[in-house]
Order: structure tokens, then sequence, then C-alpha cells
């Protein structure tokens, strides 16, 4: 009796260890099942999904205008004191003074990609791009101003 | 510090005192845990905690409520989806709000998927801690899908932050239902190859049968919850006993098993797998038209008074609790999450057995350290 259980475990051993090499060797020998993905060697075909949250940006249009007020929901509604928008006063053609922003300041090195900034604009002005390689030699790169030199607020957005 | 430096040494009772991790590959993280030893049979436990502490819920206090979620997805990353669900859900439990059905079966989805990938990380991760490094690829390659549908449909792979209070950020991707339709297929495939690998291994069991006993008396006054408790024979599912979001609509099993031990935990959450699956199946076809996102003021202000909201996480039960004072802040934060109390039992599990038993206790508790200390 002692026997029949002692080979019996024996066996039973064995069979698991059999079973579970045959799913290994299967593997290794059906190469075409293998779904690694070799970064950075397919960065040329490597397409992020369009949600996908890299880094804020604001879009620009042909004649170097972006959509931003300056109302500064975007700056309260980050839990990291991610951006911080700098507005001055403009003179309009007609000699009305208006509001306008000077520079739209984003800490890329605070931000946690939360996306709340893009949810809060009323304008759409600033969205998520798909960049993910945000590495720098020096940290101060990491400071970004949005607004491109010399942009102006688009017309019709309030 | 000081005092944990001066006890490193010998006891009276020649027990040899070593300390395991901050920095081990079996703490999943930065556990410490004092062992005290004698040859190699575990005498005492002690884990120390504290290394990875941001004060999660001192910083919720200076946020508003539409803000404070998205620190919650970093207690615990394996589970972000669930954990910023407990707390929309709190939220619009103080705001009285109805949420559309839309928001709710999206959730209810994207929190089952993300139990499986949980499940999958744990699974590999289990075989890694037990000696078995090829299960940690199988179940990756899986998760990768998963983690995909994530991507695509809410933008972040670990941190989501997609649970708004009043329903979900977006609408779904267009992509959504056939790409969660094709991963399921594709996984259900795979679980007999998971029993293959692992489940009927003899190396495997011999590591966990009999080994790290809880018993369900113990599981009880330790407050252990999740599929540790359930293993112990303690009914404890929360999506069953106290439903929430969607889980009133669809049928499935309260896996309980009375074994106790590792094994028990491990099949517990091998077929809790599969129950996840089937939950999705009966929601993915069936979800309403609508909108998905009930409609919030620009400042969210909770009435004054005390509300507190209990998901099933993959470890257990997570709770929130928010005082509100009428502010547009919460006045407190606290977050029952259940890998602390489920640590707290570890020293029971692991007195008197070996000191690889440890490492098994500790991977089918399946502790995620940024959820205990926060």
């Amino acid at each position: 009796m002692f026997l029949k259980e002692y080979f019996g475990t024996i066996y039973k051993s064995v069979k698991s260890l059999l079973v579970g090499m045959r799913v290994t060797g299967y593997y290794f020998t059906h190469l075409d099942e293998i779904k690694t993905e070799e970064y950075p060697d397919n960065r040329a075909t490597l397409k992020m999904f369009d949600r996908f949250r890299g880094e804020v940006v604001m879009p620009h249009d042909d004649n170097n205008e972006h959509r931003c007020t300056g109302c500064q929901a975007c700056e309260i509604a980050c839990p990291n004191g991610t951006i911080k928008i700098i507005t001055k006063q403009e003179i309009l053609e007609d000699g009305k003074k208006k509001k306008r922003i000077d520079a739209f300041v984003y800490h890329l090195d605070l931000c946690t990609m939360c996306n709340l900034c893009v949810v809060a604009c009323p304008s759409d002005a600033i969205v998520m791009a798909q960049n993910f390689e945000h590495s720098v030699y020096d940290k101060k790169q990491l400071k970004k101003i949005l607004n491109m030199p010399d942009s102006k607020l688009m017309q019709g957005v309030e | 510090m000081r005092g944990l430096i001066e006890d490193d040494y010998v006891t009276e009772e020649g027990e040899f005192v070593i300390n395991m991790g901050p920095q081990h590959p079996s703490t999943h993280g930065v556990l410490h845990l004092k062992v005290w030893l004698d040859g190699e049979t575990v005498k005492k436990v002690q884990p120390h905690l504290g290394y990875i502490h941001r004060s999660i819920e001192k910083m919720s206090e200076s946020l508003s409520y539409r803000n404070f979620i998205f620190a919650t997805s970093r207690m615990d990353y394996l589970a972000a989806h669930i954990n910023n669900e407990a707390c929309a859900l709190t939220v619009e439990k103080g705001l009285q709000l109805e949420v559309p059905d839309r928001a709710k079966y999206i959730r209810t989805i994207l929190a089952e998927l993300t139990r499986l990938q949980s499940h999958l990380l744990w699974w590999g991760c289990t075989g890694l801690d037990l000696g078995a490094v090829t299960p940690f690829f199988y179940a990756f390659r899986e998760r990768e899908f998963i983690m995909e549908i994530m991507e695509e449909t809410c933008g972040a792979r670990l941190t989501q932050n997609f649970m708004v209070p009043g329903g979900v950020m977006y609408d779904i991707h267009p992509n959504f239902q056939k790409r969660t339709k094709e991963v399921l297929s594709q996984i259900k495939g795979k679980f007999q190859e998971y029993d293959n690998i692992m489940t009927g291994n003899v190396i495997f069991e011999n590591r966990t049968k009999g080994v790290g006993f809880l018993s369900k008396e113990d599981a009880i006054s330790y407050g252990v919850t999740g599929p540790t408790a359930r293993a112990s024979g303690v009914s404890c599912d929360i999506r069953k006993l106290i439903p929430y979001s969607a889980y009133n609509q669809v049928q499935f099993d309260e896996i309980l098993d009375n074994g106790g031990d590792c094994y028990a935990r491990y099949m517990i959450r091998m077929q809790e797998m599969k129950q996840s699956v089937s939950i999705i199946e009966q929601l993915i076809d069936n979800i309403p038209e609508g909108e998905f996102q009930a409609k919030t003021k620009n400042v969210i202000k909770l009435p004054k008074g005390e509300f507190y909201q209990r998901v099933e996480t993959p470890r257990g039960e997570l709770g929130v609790f928010i005082v509100s004072d009428g502010a547009a802040s919460p006045y407190r934060i606290k977050y029952r999450s259940p890998g602390f109390s489920n640590l707290s039992a570890l020293p029971l599990m692991a007195k008197g057995g070996k000191i690889g038993d440890l490492v098994a206790i500790m991977s089918t508790i399946d502790l995620v350290i940024p959820d205990i200390d926060r």
C-alpha cells in the first residue's frame, strides 16, 4: 500500500511537470504567437491612441492664433499647480481694453496627466498630445510656455 | 529608526532577527518586515510601514471634490478605476445625485476589467515569488490587451482618472465593445493554460497547500476582506451584499472556500477571474443609450454631514469616509484600505511556518504597498 502511494505520487508529480512543460514547449516552437513590441526599434510605426494623455499642448492655426481667453479655469481645476497663466491688458483697435494671455506657463514636471484642465476649459484651447518621450538633460526645459510668440486670440472666441 | 537598528541581534533565546525589505523582490514594494527566526522557523513577524507615505488623505483636504479623486489612483495603482469609483460614489451619495444608467454600466465593465488585470498580474507575480518565472510572461501578455483597452478609452494605462462625480469623463471609445469582446474570448481560452502551468504543478502545490492557515474567526476579528477572507469562508463580497453601480443587474457567484490556506486563496482568485469575464459578457452588449455623465455644478459643495461608501477592489473592501462642513473641499477624508487590514493578519499566518512560506503567504494575500501606506 505504501509503495503504491509512493509511486503514485512520483507519477503524478512527473505528469504535472510535463503538462506545464508542454505549454512552454508550445510557445517555444510557435514563434508567431509572440506578441512582444520591440520599442524603441518600432518608433517609426508606433502610434499611440487618440485619447492617450502625453502632455498638454495649445493648438495654433495657420495664422498663429489660439483659442485661450485667459479665463484661468484650467489653473483652478489643476490639483498640482501645474498651470500658471500670466495675463496682460491689450488695447484693441476700437480703443477698448481687453484681458489677453501673456504667457501660458506649463510645468510638465509637476503634471500627472489627469486631464482635468482639458475637461475644465470652456473654449477648447488646450488638448492632450500623444507624445510621451519627455526626458531631457536639464529640468528647466520641462517648464514650457504653450502659447507661441506673437500669437493672437482667434476671432469669435470669448 | 534607531530602535530598529539596535534590536538587530541574536536574542537571549537564540532567535535571529533579520530585516526582510524594504528592498526585497518578494515584498512587491517598500514593505519592511522584521522577522524573528529560530533556524528557518518564523517565530514572529513585525511589519514596519511608512516608507511610501504620501499623505493622500491630508492632501485631499485642500483639494476640491472634483480634484481629490486623481490622487486615489496612486493608492492601489492596480485598481485605480475602482478607487476612483469609490470616491465618485461617495461624492454622489453626498449630493444625492442619480447617475445615468450608461455611466453605471461603463463603470462596472471597467471595474471588472481592472479586477481581471489585477488578478492576472497577481497570478504572474505569485509564480515569480514561488520560483516560476514563465507564468509572469503569460500573465503580462493577456494583461497587455486589457491595458490597451484602458489606454484607448481612458487615455492612461494605470492612473486612469476616468471616474468623475456624476458619471465618467468621456463616452466609451467606438472600438471599446469590439476590442473588449476580442480580449475576453482570448482570455477565456487561456485559463486552461494557466491551470496546466501552475495550478496542478507539484512544486506549487507543495509550497501552498496547508501553508499560512487563517481561520474564519481570525479573518473576521482581524478585519480581513476580499479573496483572502473568502478563502477562509467569510462571505464578504460587497458587490453581492451591498450592490453599487450595475452589480444588481448581473448574475454572478460569490466564490467561497473553507481551506483557509495559500492554495485556497489562489483558487479563489483563479475562479474570480472567470466570474469577472462572465460579468463583463453580460453587460458589454447591453450598454444603454443616453448620457454618460449627470449634470453637476461647476463648484461641487457637499452638505454638512458624514458620507461613507464601500466598494470591492481586487484586494478587498475599500471604504471612503468623507466628513463635510459644507465647504467646497472635504473637512476630513479617511480611506479604509483593504491591504492594511489584510497585512495585519500576516504575523498570525506566518507564525510557526518556514521563511519560504512567508513569501508564499505574502504573495497570496496580494499586497500592494502604496495602498497599505497612503
